[in-house]
């Protein structure tokens, strides 16, 4: 049972990277693509109807890990204490950017919304990367179950654990960049003229980029966490994970060649569906890894008692259901590329 | 230890206290906004649609607000209070994970449709997304209620071998009697609070003579809709609440009543100020008799004073359980008086010209929010010094690694960010009730040209504004 919410957890975290990745990705370049107010409010209408909605999976995820894995919501979440409450006053900024934005138009409104929503959206996608980053390399947990990580320290990989080290950091570029990517061809997608043109060419740019962080970040992973190559050599059908993201990697290149808007974007979603599921996979039966391997936390030790986890895969799979069906009308409501209207005064 | 707890309250208490300003509106007026629009449907009216179309937006900002508000409150289980989510995360993670499953995706999903969709769904369908983002809501209520009224009365668990405390239970968690009452009670609560601002709008149009038909729309949905909620706030659901306090945290109720001594016939403190050092009411103003009837029905029914309780079993703040439990219900009786006069004046056809009535509901709109969070302060200080009712101390229910400095830091970050937001929405509320109903603003106009044969997508008229 412990598993099963394993896989349903990790599947609504994948869900959430690359539903809220593209409206991220978008604010990251919003700036960057977007100049004037009518450029900047077409990149807010592509995202406007559903990035609330996209928001809501990390709530549910964390509310799902929170009762399948009480253990480790609760050694995570306290020990990552400053960066997620930094991430939350990032996802404040955020969410508030854009909805007061269009209330008032004025010189002195719209950029400063423009630049908070772009620099929130930017630090979230390096904070989440730099956040699997820890995961990954693994965090200082001792025998009582928890640990506590400051932002910084030497940004070594050494006995005084920060947040922030060079892999971590490195990890939050690439995530960055992954997210630029998808983003990018979001606005793509649903934009049209030079808003589209510039994002396209962006996504084009910064593959090149993504292509040489993977490549740089997943051999320093393998020395980094000894645990997920053993994993991989253990159970080797796990390959299709990551030859998924090599596939989704290629055919980004490959759509964005053939100015393929739809299937560029969701090449992307398949490259970064198959990262997340190669690193998930190759931390297995790991929740959470702890610098010394006998302190880790995993299913067995984390998970919360078997009836709850078994009453709760009936609603879950009933709300899931629920909520697909939401999102599909929601999304075939709102497709197609967006048209900004002038202001009404002309 | 101790040091770092209170600064863990205190990160808790201010920012769900905060956070709590904007769903006690927002749940408020999405019970109003299906009545403006089963308003429109049934009469055909456009002037209802307008309507609802002026207080979408109102409710726009104010469902941003919760959300960005909202999301802290959830990761603070794990951030702030490790042990305690370590301990019955499985039993209260139900809950809060249904919120997440049934009411976010539900509600965030309806709302965009309710928002950007009028044009396109039809009149029945606009009327449907308003009762589904109305059902989210109040369905989010009710999860989160459910876990609080868990931790006020524990049932349906068992603790497992490892000390951890497990569900036994699924319909029991969710059926907490519990948990109905303080339902109940909480969303009546939040529907005063959406009732009062309708009303004092209205009133403020009315009073400024302007958007005239709006102020009386605004004001008579208000009022009718109002003086229902206030008089099923105090009975059954206040009273109820008040007897399981009674039956199940005596001394709760002994510290709300600010009760030093055991008595037989135990008076009603109206007013008064506890002096808990010496252990006695200050200039007490009482009605003899009334706290036993009203508790058990018997003029002479002993109630148990906090002297006949171990001093550790106190809630810690006695005086601001006292406090809060007296604004709640001395306000409550006012909104019963306000909404009762102010119906009388619009039975007998008279509410929109009578100045002084509409004076008093618009100075009134700030009550109902200190109202309810004042129930909230009784109900989370009055659970002390337990974090789960007679199960987990506060003092156990905190992460151990998380250092009182780091608390404080965020604690402080919260504050900043939170007065700068608090200041933003309430300049754009001003703002659009200022431009008033017939501003069609930043928000789609649903009559199309006749002429217009190439409809725009629905995204993009997200950001027509004027």
């Amino acid at each position: 049972m412990g598993t099963l919410w394993f896989c349903l957890v990790a599947l609504m975290i994948v869900i959430y990277v690359l539903l809220d990745g593209f409206d991220l990705g978008a604010g990251a370049i919003h700036l960057f693509v977007a100049k004037t107010d009518e450029e900047r409010r077409q990149v807010l209408a592509s995202i406007g109807p559903v990035w609330d909605g996209n928001e809501v999976w990390i709530l549910a995820a964390g509310g799902t890990l929170y009762f399948a894995f009480p253990a480790l919501y609760a050694s995570g979440f306290s020990g990552f204490y400053l960066p997620l409450m930094i991430v939350l006053w990032l996802l404040i900024l955020r969410g508030t950017s854009i909805e007061f934005r269009n209330h008032i138009h004025s010189p002195v409104w719209d950029p400063l919304w423009d630049f908070l929503f772009c620099s929130s959206s930017l630090l979230l996608c390096v904070f989440f990367g730099a956040a699997l980053g820890n995961v990954v390399r693994g965090v200082p947990l001792d025998a009582s179950g928890y640990f506590f990580e400051p932002l910084w320290t030497n940004f070594q990989l050494g006995d005084e654990l920060g947040i922030l080290d060079w892999y971590s950091i490195l990890v939050g570029v690439l995530a960055l960049a992954a997210l630029v990517v998808h983003g990018a061809l979001w606005v793509t997608l649903k934009t049209t003229g030079t808003v589209r043109d510039r994002s396209l060419r962006l996504a084009s740019q910064c593959w090149w980029v993504v292509l040489l962080l993977t490549l740089v970040v997943t051999f320093l992973t393998f020395r980094v966490q000894p645990a997920i190559a053993g994993q991989f050599r253990k159970a080797s059908w796990g390959a299709i994970f990551p030859l998924l993201a090599i596939a989704g990697l290629l055919g980004v290149r490959w759509a964005i060649a053939r100015a393929d808007e739809l299937k560029s974007f969701f090449a992307s979603a398949i490259y970064l569906a198959g990262m997340l599921f190669s690193v998930v996979f190759g931390l297995f039966p790991m929740v959470l890894p702890a610098r010394n391997p006998a302190y880790s936390l995993t299913i067995e030790n984390s998970q919360a008692a078997s009836y709850g986890l078994k009453v709760g895969a009936i609603w879950w799979i009933l709300g899931i259901i629920l909520a697909t069906g939401y999102f599909a009308y929601v999304y075939k409501s709102f497709t197609g590329k967006v048209i900004v209207g002038k202001h009404s005064d002309d | 230890m101790g040091h770092a707890v209170d600064a863990h309250r205190l990160h808790f208490a201010f920012t769900v206290t905060f956070h709590y300003i904007f769903p006690q509106l927002t749940m408020g007026l999405a019970l109003l906004l299906v009545y403006l629009k089963t308003k429109a449907l049934r009469t055909g009216d456009e002037h209802y649609n307008r309507a609802a179309r002026f207080w979408a937006k109102i409710f726009g900002i104010n469902f941003a607000m919760g959300v960005v508000t909202g999301i802290p409150m959830e990761f603070q289980f794990g951030t702030n209070w490790a042990e305690f989510s370590k301990s019955a995360g499985g039993v209260i993670g139900q809950t809060l994970a249904m919120e997440g499953v049934f009411s976010f995706f539900l509600e965030s999903s309806f709302l965009g449709l309710f928002l950007f969709g009028e044009k396109k769904l039809g009149r029945i369908g606009h009327w449907i997304s308003a009762f589904l983002v109305w059902l989210g809501s109040w369905l989010s209520g009710y999860f989160i209620v459910a876990t609080d009224a868990w931790m006020q009365h524990p049932v349906a668990y068992r603790v497992g071998a490892n000390g951890q405390i497990e569900l036994a239970s699924f319909w029991g968690l969710l059926l907490n009697k519990w948990a109905l009452w303080q339902y109940a009670h909480t969303m009546l609560g939040a529907a005063q609070t959406g009732c009062f601002v309708m009303a004092a709008v209205g009133a403020f149009y009315l009073l400024t003579h302007r958007d005239e038909a709006y102020g009386r729309t605004f004001v008579k949905g208000g009022v009718l809709v109002g003086i229902v909620a206030a008089v099923l706030q105090l009975f059954p659901t206040g009273d109820m609440q008040g007897k399981l306090i009674a039956t199940h945290q005596p001394v709760t109720l002994a510290a709300m009543e600010g009760l030093f001594e055991s008595r037989d016939g135990a008076p009603l403190a109206i007013l008064g100020q506890p002096d808990v050092e010496h252990r006695k009411l200050d200039n007490p103003l009482e009605i003899p008799r009334m706290l036993s009837f009203l508790t058990y029905q018997k003029w002479k029914a002993n109630i148990k004073g906090l002297n006949d309780f171990p001093e550790d079993l106190w809630p810690d703040r006695i005086e601001m359980v006292y406090y809060s439990y007296h604004i709640m219900v001395g306000l409550g009786t006012i909104f019963i008086a306000v909404m009762a006069l102010a119906a009388l004046q619009l039975w007998r056809g008279k509410l929109f010209e009578s100045r002084w009535m509409l004076w008093l509901l618009m100075l009134s709109v700030p009550l109902p929010y200190i109202a309810n969070t004042a129930g909230w302060i009784t109900a989370e200080v009055g659970r002390q010094p337990w974090l789960i009712y007679g199960l987990m101390r506060t003092v156990h229910g905190s992460s151990p690694r998380v250092s009182a400095g780091n608390v404080w830091f965020t604690l402080l970050g919260f504050m900043g960010m939170y007065s700068v937001l608090a200041i933003l929405w309430l300049f754009l509320t001003w703002r659009e009730i200022e431009l008033g109903p017939e501003h069609t603003g930043h928000l789609p106009e649903p009559a199309s040209n006749a002429g217009d044969d190439q409809e725009p997508k629905l995204g993009a008229e997200v950001r027509n504004r004027s």
